[in-house]
């Protein structure tokens, strides 16, 4: 007998505070394998955002620190400069990264950084209630929206991978969804590319997780699951939207 | 060809229940256990019938609480 799958050394023996059936736990569990496997655990910095994400650092088993809302970026940037040569990401909500945060995800981008952002996206505030985000689809109900977006009054949702693609300085941008084991399985690739091209210095590098939030969204989690194949990939397309052209 | 036989063991006080796990199980290996409750207060979730297992792995893959561990019996 052989052990084909087991909790691996990059998270915590902590359980998350995670509602049943949210996404973030496998998207914790992701960048937690991908750095065992490269193993950088012990040469990695970690920067939380504010959102349910929030307490990350508690589950991730590397070096954490906890940004100001949005400002995980710009945080990430100056510990990577001061110490080069650690792998530094950070962990980003939706409510962080596209709303308070975009200045620094942009900017970040636009300088290079040689950091890796994991960017994921609930397409709603879940921390906070289930408020509308800049991400939340048209349509779509929100306790800030209770008869769903409207375009008229709060524009169409935003695009980050799509935006940050156009960036020059960013290097890597994909996106994949964590929805189905098959989508789970490239949704590790890419981050495991993510972190290979800032092992390889070759600039900045962000990887958007489409992700569920049961709660929010008042689904139960297998039906949020079939919410998000169904609503949010036609909405936020999946794949590479820019890579160094060599590969 | 040898069949490929799996081994669930499942972290049981880690479960939340949420049954993401039981949705992708190909071979209906996995329940939720409505007998009892974990410390967290959840049913968790429970091999039903662990000679379906073909080891594919999407039960572990898809829990958001890496409840999951998942041998693979070699000799078949």
């Amino acid at each position: 007998m052989s052990v084909i799958f087991k909790k691996t050394a990059g998270l915590t023996e902590t359980d998350t505070h995670y509602c049943p059936g949210c996404t973030h736990g496998v998207a914790h569990r992701l960048v937690g394998e991908v750095l065992e496997e490269l193993g950088l655990l012990g040469d990695t910095i970690g920067c939380a955002s504010v959102g349910c994400s929030i307490f990350s650092y508690n589950y991730f088993n590397v070096d954490m620190i906890e940004c100001s809302h949005g400002r995980a970026p710009a945080v990430a940037t100056g510990i990577k400069r001061t110490v080069p040569g650690k792998t530094v990401f950070t962990y980003q909500g939706d409510g962080d990264l596209a709303a308070i945060g975009t200045a620094e995800i942009v900017h970040a981008a636009h300088r290079g950084e040689h950091i890796t952002v994991i960017f994921v996206n609930n397409a709603i505030y879940g921390m906070t209630g289930g408020q509308m985000a800049p991400t939340t689809l048209s349509g779509q109900k929100a306790t800030t929206a209770p008869t769903g977006r409207n375009a008229e009054l709060s524009g169409m949702p935003l695009k980050m991978s799509e935006m940050i693609a156009e960036v020059p300085g960013a290097t890597y941008v994909e996106r994949v969804s964590l929805h189905h084991p098959k989508y789970i399985r490239k949704a590790k690739k890419a981050i495991l590319r993510g972190f290979t091209y800032q092992l390889q210095n070759r600039g900045f590098s962000m990887v958007e997780l489409l992700s569920t939030c049961p709660t929010g969204w008042g689904l139960a989690p297998v039906a949020a699951l079939e919410w998000l194949g169904n609503n949010m990939i036609p909405y936020y397309p999946l794949g590479v939207l820019k890579a160094p052209e060599e590969v | 060809m040898a069949d490929r036989r799996g081994i669930p063991h499942i972290a049981v006080e880690r479960c939340k229940g949420c049954g993401l796990c039981v949705s992708v199980c190909p071979e209906a290996v996995l329940s939720i256990d409505e007998s009892r409750v974990n410390l967290k207060g959840y049913y968790p979730v429970t091999v039903e019938s662990g000679e379906s297992c073909i080891g594919c792995l999407s039960c572990a893959l898809i829990c958001p609480d890496v409840t999951f561990t998942i041998e693979l019996l070699d000799d078949r």
